[in-house]
Formats: structure tokens, sequence, C-alpha cells
């Protein structure tokens, strides 16, 4: 499928299912489960990075609409897919990888610890900037800090049931221009 | 000028970055309760339409629940005709007509209207609920909105066309006032951000007389919510040592996990109170 309409399918089904499942489960006040931004782990390597910035843009400022006070996920996608270039490059096992595959998973990473990292390391900084920018309005640290950490957990997890349940299929292209 | 382009392609990623970073954070600081831009008014459409679809099929898992709020509602109603209660025997009773209007034409205070819920939350600090009526159908920014057993929800704080933003009482910035139905006293209500249905009372001075179990109801102070509306159950009260206040946890009376219909309140006298208000304003500046 054309990568332009694959990344338009996947947009919409994750603000849907974030929207309308995700936001309807109240497991504990402590524990909000996040995993729309999966869609910005998953844009391709060789997109260029102000477009990968504005894309995030648009993906948090559509969630935010949904909750009526807009700018909360605007700023934490940003803030994940300015940083998501420099993760790929330390993570990015040999040379060429990210030539050599469309976007990263499993085993363009090459193994799960490294895909793991990237996307733990991401996770945690979006909901701790998140939730940051939430709690500034607060004002308590612990409970900034003890909602960041299990938000994350849960998050991850939430991951991993996706990326078993619907496994991408990367072709290994040869011939890159 | 030279070294000011070349400076802006060198740092073009990291000026991008900070740009749309500090446009988010604006919006996060000066998004106010009361902006009603053609932004706003164009974002609220769109989602609502959005919402209003996923409702449809929500709406079937709620029908229990819905019907049995609804079978309470009409309860009290009959309850309150007028065929239920006997009248006392008035002959030798005088009235005295007080009013020098024409008493038979009675005007009307407050308007019902009826309005379903297609998004709601609660999970989130900031909670609102989008109600399917809008400004085409009457409703204004500032009405109060009940469940179905006047148990209160919130305010109408954005309208578009066809749909109502109403933040609800889970909100920081929802400031009700509220009133204990024992011995009167008149406080803030204020949610905290953590706990859904819990909400605090603020304000009432350590000599109120207040136990688990008392009623909190509206006050009536402001044009939005008649007075009387019940709002809550006081969970515990304890005295604060720090201040010459009770902190009062109550439980809303309105279950907010799960809003099927409401009603909106229009209060036809907000207007002229608007008014005095604003004419008392200029008159102290």
């Amino acid at each position: 499928m054309n990568t332009l309409v694959k990344n338009i399918i996947r947009f919409a089904l994750f603000i849907l299912v974030q929207v309308f499942v995700l936001d309807k489960i109240h497991l504990h006040q402590m524990v909000t489960p996040y995993i729309y931004y999966l869609f910005i782990l998953w844009l391709p390597f060789r997109m260029k990075r102000s477009w990968q910035m504005i894309i995030a843009f648009a993906l948090g400022f559509t969630l935010d609409s949904f909750r009526h006070h807009p700018g909360f996920h605007a700023a934490a996608c940003v803030l994940i897919a300015y940083i998501r270039p420099f993760l790929v490059n330390l993570m990015i096992p040999q040379e060429g990888a990210d030539t050599n595959y469309e976007e990263p998973s499993f085993k363009s990473m090459g193994g799960f610890l490294p895909y793991f990292i990237f996307t733990g390391v991401l996770t945690l900084i979006h909901h701790g900037w998140l939730f940051f920018l939430e709690a500034w309005q607060f004002g308590n640290i612990w409970y900034f800090i003890v909602k960041t950490l299990l938000s994350t957990a849960v998050s991850l997890l939430l991951i991993l049931i996706t990326e078993l349940l619907f496994a991408r299929k990367q072709s290994f292209r040869t011939n890159t221009a | 000028m030279r070294n000011i382009f070349l400076f802006i392609r060198r740092y073009f990623h990291l000026l991008l970055f900070l740009s749309l970073q500090g446009f988010s954070i604006y919006l996060i600081i000066h998004y106010s309760r009361y902006h009603n831009s053609i932004f706003s008014g164009i974002t609220n459409e769109v989602t609502g339409k959005v919402n209003q679809q996923f409702n449809r099929v929500e709406y079937y898992f709620q029908l229990k629940k819905t019907n049995d709020s609804l079978v309470k509602a009409n309860a009290k109603l009959y309850n309150k005709l007028k065929a239920d209660f006997e009248l006392p025997d008035s002959t030798m009773h005088v009235f005295i007509d007080s009013l020098k209007t024409d008493s038979l034409e009675g005007y009307r205070k407050y308007t019902y209207y009826p309005a379903k819920v297609v998004y709601n939350s609660v999970a989130a600090q900031n909670n609102f609920i989008v109600l399917s009526r809008g400004s085409a159908q009457n409703i204004r920014t500032g009405m109060g909105v009940i469940d179905p057993n006047t148990g209160v929800v919130g305010v109408v704080t954005d309208v578009s066309t066809d749909y109502a933003v109403v933040m609800s009482l889970l909100h920081k910035d929802s400031h009700i006032s509220g009133k204990l139905l024992k011995g009167g006293e008149t406080g803030t209500l204020n949610w905290d951000g953590k706990t859904p249905n819990i909400i605090s009372l603020k304000d009432i001075p350590k000599g109120a007389k207040v136990a688990k179990g008392d009623t909190v109801i509206s006050s009536g102070f402001s044009t939005s919510i008649p007075k009387g509306m019940m709002i809550g159950i006081v969970e515990e009260a304890v005295p604060d040592k720090g201040s010459s206040n009770f902190l009062i946890k109550f439980r809303s009376a309105a279950n907010f996990y799960n809003l099927e219909y409401v009603y909106i309140i229009d209060n036809k006298q907000a207007e002229g109170i608007k008014t005095i208000l604003d004419n008392v304003k200029k008159k102290t500046q």
C-alpha cells in the first residue's frame, strides 16, 4: 500500500481508538492509557524532520480538539517527534538499516531490546511532558512522578500487544535509491 | 542579513520545534473559559459530528441505566402532581394578593431543554461534556446543566450551531457555589483533579455543623443554576488545622460515569441581572 494512504488510515484509526476506546476505560486515576502517539513512532525513517514535527503537531491537536482544551497533547507530540531522529540514530544497529527498511519495528531496529528502548524512552518523554504540563497547574510532584511511571508501564504493555497482534510486514529493500 | 539566513537554515529544525512548542503552550495558557472564536466553533462542530456517530452505537449499551434514571425522574414528577395532594380547607382563610402584576398571567423564570450527551470524559484533569444542542436550539454560554434527577452537572462554556460544550464539575476552573442544606452555609466547589465523583467544598467555617451524609445543594447565587438543585452527599468533613474552615469532601449527586440525557436550564432573567451588575461595576469604577 502507498505510504501516504497507509499513514492517513493509521492517523484516523489511532485517534478513534484513543478517543473512543482508551479514553472510555477508567482503570485508575493514576493510570491513563495512551497509544495514539505510536503513530509518530511508526512514521517512515526517511521522512523529513520538519514534516515529522508538523504531522505530530496535527496529531496532538486533533486529539486535543476532542478533549476541548488545546495544547497539551500537541506539545508532547511535537517534543517526541523532535527527539525521535536522534534516538533512531542511536539505536540503529548496522550501517544503512534505516534505508533498507521503511519504518521502526522489531525487525528493522535489529531485535527486541533496541526497539523496546526506543519506544520506552519516547513513551516516558511523552507522558512526562504531558503530565508535567497538566500538573504544572495542579502542582503535586509525587502525584506527577507516580502517574508518569504507571501510565508509561501501561502504555508500553499496550504497544507490545499492538505489535504482536498487528504484525507489520517489513520487506528488506535491497536497491534503494 | 546573509548571516541571519544562514542561521535560520542551520537551526531550522530547532526553530521549528521551539515555535510549535511555544504555540502549544500559548494555546494551553490563553485558552479561557469564555473564548468563543470561529476556530473553536469549527473544531467543536467537527468533533461533535464524530462523537454523535459514535454515540449512536454506545447509546444501546447504556439503555438500561438511562431507562432507570428516567423512571426515577418520572416518579418524582408524579409525586408533585396536584392530584396527589389534598388541599386544606381554606374557606376561612383570607388571601391577600401582594403581587402588583396580574398573578393569573404567570411569568416563566426557567425553561428546561433536554439534551443528549454525545461525549463525556471523567479521566482527564479537565473534563468536558458535549451535548447535541447548540445555538440554533436556543443554547447560550453560561446556562446550567443538570442530570434527570436534578443533580448538578456543570455550566455551558462554548456553543457552536449544533453542539454545546459543558464544563463539568470535574474541572479545575469550575467554581460553582454550593450550600449545606442543614445549616445554610455557602462555600465554593472545587475539584482536585484526582478521583471522579468526589469533589471538595471550600470556605465552610468551623462553626458550621457538618456530618457525613449531609446534603449539599446549589445556592442559587449564580444565574446559571437555580437554588436547591442537588449537588452531592458529604463523605467526610475534617477541620482544617491551617485555617478556620472545614475540609469537606462530598460525592456528587450526578454520576459522571454514565450521563446519557441532561437538562439545560435557561434562566430568563439572566440578561436582566447581568445588565444591573454591569451598571454597578461601571458606577464603582
